[in-house]
């Protein structure tokens, strides 16, 4: 995103003039709550339910963050972002964290001073059409209208695919998905692009999903994960470790039901080290023994999470596909606890 | 019948012919429809014409509401049971996320035991206004209507009783600073006390007297964050302030337009054609992001504030051009016998200039109001969730992604009552301000 890019500038200005405080940690635990950076809502990764409480699998980020820090996985005031001040809120100190389906690049990473810490969906851009259309692969969009919305990393993504398969394509410029949705179903355009976690949600919301058809390819990378502001690598590590922690609780078996169990020690040392039954890591972080066992009793371990807000059974219905963890062909492959 | 014709009369009917009906086609609703509807060929091609499009129209509008589902779970469920009945996905409104939502989209986040507060502080806000609006009302209200901001404040952000209370105390000190060094020193410094005497005390002296008075006296209740404020709540927190904010600030932009002190003047105009020169989203994205820059770190300025604070300097800069265009259209007659009467500035504008601008304006002040009112809704931009940002989250959920038209015609309709209501005053106001053709 091109605006983005401007008002990291800014950021990067502000925070030359701020010094924004280094210490987020002792600040997020005088203040007993944690300001977590989301979106406005997408579907499956964040969005308020009924009772106002807020639901999904970047929300869980947070939650666990909370939980690990805090010992209250409620202890959570959700600011909700837009991706135009979704990087201004973190520069200058309004949110402690910023769990908002963020692809990490390059610019974001060095040139807007933030870090990310992980990565906690590998999400990539792909094409939806509706069935009847008898499309079967990317290759075959040739001539094809296609509903993409402006200003993203998804419209340069796109013109990139056309011209490197020497093809031709006709845009249809929309503002939002929810506008995408309405354009793509009345047959405005033939084919709807954006990342194929929103493709499978849009879909979900169809009257028909059976219909149309989410296209094997994938035309782009989209790294998904939570960052935080640069400079301040204690409040990172504490941030990238919970996510470690749920990761790798997943790999090892340890979920939200018997992790308490499992805290009183196990057969497995990097169990035990992670859980804090052995070794001194909590306190390296700047944390108590237990953060681990908190995060994880949060909302369970990553495959949990996933299961239970974007996974297979929900509407959403992704499968793990690039998520699965490094042992079953996946991407995820947390580093070790020593 | 006069008695001189008495004899000459060969007939004169002795009682009065019976009352008849008129004609069918004279009278009623048949007359009207014969002159309005079908006087000639071209209006009977249009209101064929017409009563077809209404047609289309209900016909298509009509089943889509009677069939409308009000208690599914989610839209999913809302299609189940219209597929039940036979129809498509579209052959009924899914009302049922309004039964669901409701409650959010009116108060945003705001705790629902709490909601109590917020209704109550609508009450003493409708109660504070009545005498504004109304001339009927008793004038003492007018002290209530002073404490209603105060009280409607404490109630929806909650906290201790005694930062409301002695953010007023600042009013009084300033109305009271005026009255004492004005009598004592002329106008000029007794403005100015009444402006610098009131900032000193908040700024200094209001954070330690709160804190002195709360630990003998807590009167606290919980406190609300204004994260926790969204919906309509939000929408007319911010339209209200705005509204009442800027009337008073317009006015004395528009004042200061016309005056004939050269920074004043130029001050004013800087002032309104550069706040009226940029769009307002840009006014928020500024209060959004770029103030974060300016204000060192760490300091916790409420994102509500900084948006009322803009919106209300924008509708301001509107004001003073409408309250303008008031002023310049009353005669160089009114200014001069107000001079000739020796009334000095003040005292004219207040009994001669003002009332008749003001009085010519109205259309364009309320005008200008029903636009910044709609206008709150641009703060969705900036991840305020005001009704509009609730239905992007809304829809964010499994159970209500993909529903839109129920939310925004329920969303629309509220905003529609706001609006009409305040059109409806302002006809109100200007008819019985009518003077001119008594």
């Amino acid at each position: 995103m091109k605006k983005s890019v401007l008002f990291g500038t800014l950021t990067a200005a502000g925070l030359a003039a701020g010094a924004a405080s280094a210490a987020t940690l002792d600040d997020v635990q005088a203040r007993g709550t944690l300001n977590c950076g989301v979106t406005t809502g997408l579907v499956g990764f964040a969005a308020p339910d009924a009772d106002g409480e807020w639901q999904g699998f970047d929300v869980a980020v947070c939650r666990a963050v909370a939980a690990a820090v805090l010992g209250d996985p409620m202890a959570v005031e959700f600011v909700p972002t837009t991706g135009q001040t979704r990087f201004t809120a973190l520069a200058s100190g309004e949110i402690d964290m910023l769990a908002r389906n963020t692809t990490w690049t390059f610019t974001r990473d060095v040139d807007l001073k933030f870090e990310f810490v992980g990565i906690n969906y590998y999400d990539g851009q792909a094409f939806m059409v509706p069935r009847d259309l008898g499309v079967s692969s990317a290759m075959d969009l040739d001539g094809a209208t296609v509903c993409i919305q402006t200003g993203t990393t998804t419209e340069l993504n796109l013109a990139d695919f056309f011209r490197v398969n020497d093809m031709e394509y006709e845009p249809l410029p929309i503002e939002t998905n929810a506008e995408a949705q309405q354009q793509y179903l009345a047959g405005a355009c033939d084919v709807y692009t954006t990342d194929s976690s929103g493709l499978a949600a849009t879909r979900a919301s169809f009257e028909n999903p059976s219909d149309h058809v989410i296209l094997p390819e994938t035309v782009s990378k989209e790294p998904l994960g939570p960052l935080v502001r640069h400079g301040d690598n204690e409040w990172g590590d504490v941030v990238r470790w919970t996510l470690m922690s749920l990761i790798a609780a997943e790999e090892m078996g340890v979920t939200a039901d018997n992790v308490e169990e499992m805290a009183e020690g196990t057969d497995d040392p990097e169990i035990n080290r992670m859980l804090g039954s052995s070794g001194e890591l909590g306190a390296k972080l700047g944390l108590d023994s237990d953060w681990a066992v908190r995060a994880i009793q949060a909302g369970g371990n990553y495959g949990e999470l996933f299961a239970k807000h974007i996974g297979e059974e929900t509407p959403v219905g992704l499968a793990r596909g690039l998520n699965a963890q490094y042992t079953d062909g996946g991407l995820l492959y947390a580093m070790p606890f020593r | 019948m006069s008695e001189v014709h008495a004899e000459t009369t060969r007939f004169v009917r002795t009682e009065m012919v019976a009352e008849q009906d008129p004609p069918i086609t004279e009278t009623g609703a048949v007359k009207w429809v014969r002159e309005n509807l079908f006087s000639g060929w071209l209006n009977v091609l249009l209101t064929v014409l017409s009563l077809f499009i209404i047609y289309t129209i209900l016909a298509a509008l009509l089943p889509w509401f009677a069939n409308s589902v009000w208690t599914a779970e989610s839209l999913a469920g809302c299609r189940e049971v219209l597929s039940e009945q036979g129809l498509s996905g579209h052959g009924g409104a899914c009302f049922s996320v309004i039964t669901e939502r409701w409650n959010q989209l009116i108060f945003g986040f705001y705790p629902p035991e709490l909601y109590w507060r917020p209704i109550l502080a609508f009450v003493v806000f409708l109660l504070g206004i009545a005498p504004v609006l109304f001339q009927g009302m008793p004038r003492q209200a007018l002290w209530g209507s002073m404490a209603a901001p105060f009280v409607v404040y404490w109630l929806i952000w909650g906290g201790s009783l005694w930062g409301p209370v002695l953010t007023a105390a600042g009013f009084g000190i300033g109305a009271a600073a005026f009255i004492v060094i004005s009598r004592a020193a002329g106008n000029i410094l007794g403005s100015l006390a009444a402006l610098l005497l009131p900032v000193l005390f908040w700024m200094f002296l209001v954070s330690p007297l709160v804190s002195g008075l709360a630990s003998v006296a807590p009167l606290e209740i919980t406190k609300v964050e204004s994260n926790d404020i969204g919906g309509f709540m939000l929408a007319l927190i911010i339209g209200i302030s705005g509204i009442i904010l800027s009337l008073p600030l317009g006015i004395l932009l528009a004042l200061g337009r016309q005056s004939h002190l050269f920074i004043i003047t130029k001050v004013s105009v800087a002032f309104i054609e550069i706040i009226r020169g940029v769009p307002l989203i840009v006014w928020l994205f500024t209060a959004s992001l770029l103030l974060n820059y300016f204000l060192p770190p760490g300091t916790d300025f409420d994102l509500m504030l900084r948006v009322i604070i803009m919106v209300t300097l924008f509708a301001s800069a509107y004001i003073a051009e409408v309250v303008r265009g008031g002023l310049a259209a009353l005669p160089k007659g009114q200014y001069e016998a107000a001079d000739a009467l020796g009334l000095d500035y003040a005292k004219s504008m207040r009994l001669i200039i003002l009332p008749q601008a003001l009085k010519i304006s109205i259309p364009g002040i309320v005008n200008t109001f029903i636009g910044l009112f709609k206008d709150t809704t641009l703060v969705v931009f900036i991840g305020l969730l005001d009704p509009i940002g609730l239905t992007n989250a809304i829809r964010a959920t499994t159970e209500w992604n993909g529903i839109y038209w129920e939310l925004f015609i329920f969303i629309g309709l509220m905003f529609f009552i706001f609006c009409y209501s305040m059109g409806r005053y302002s006809i109100y106001l200007e008819k019985k301000l009518q003077r001119e053709h008594r």
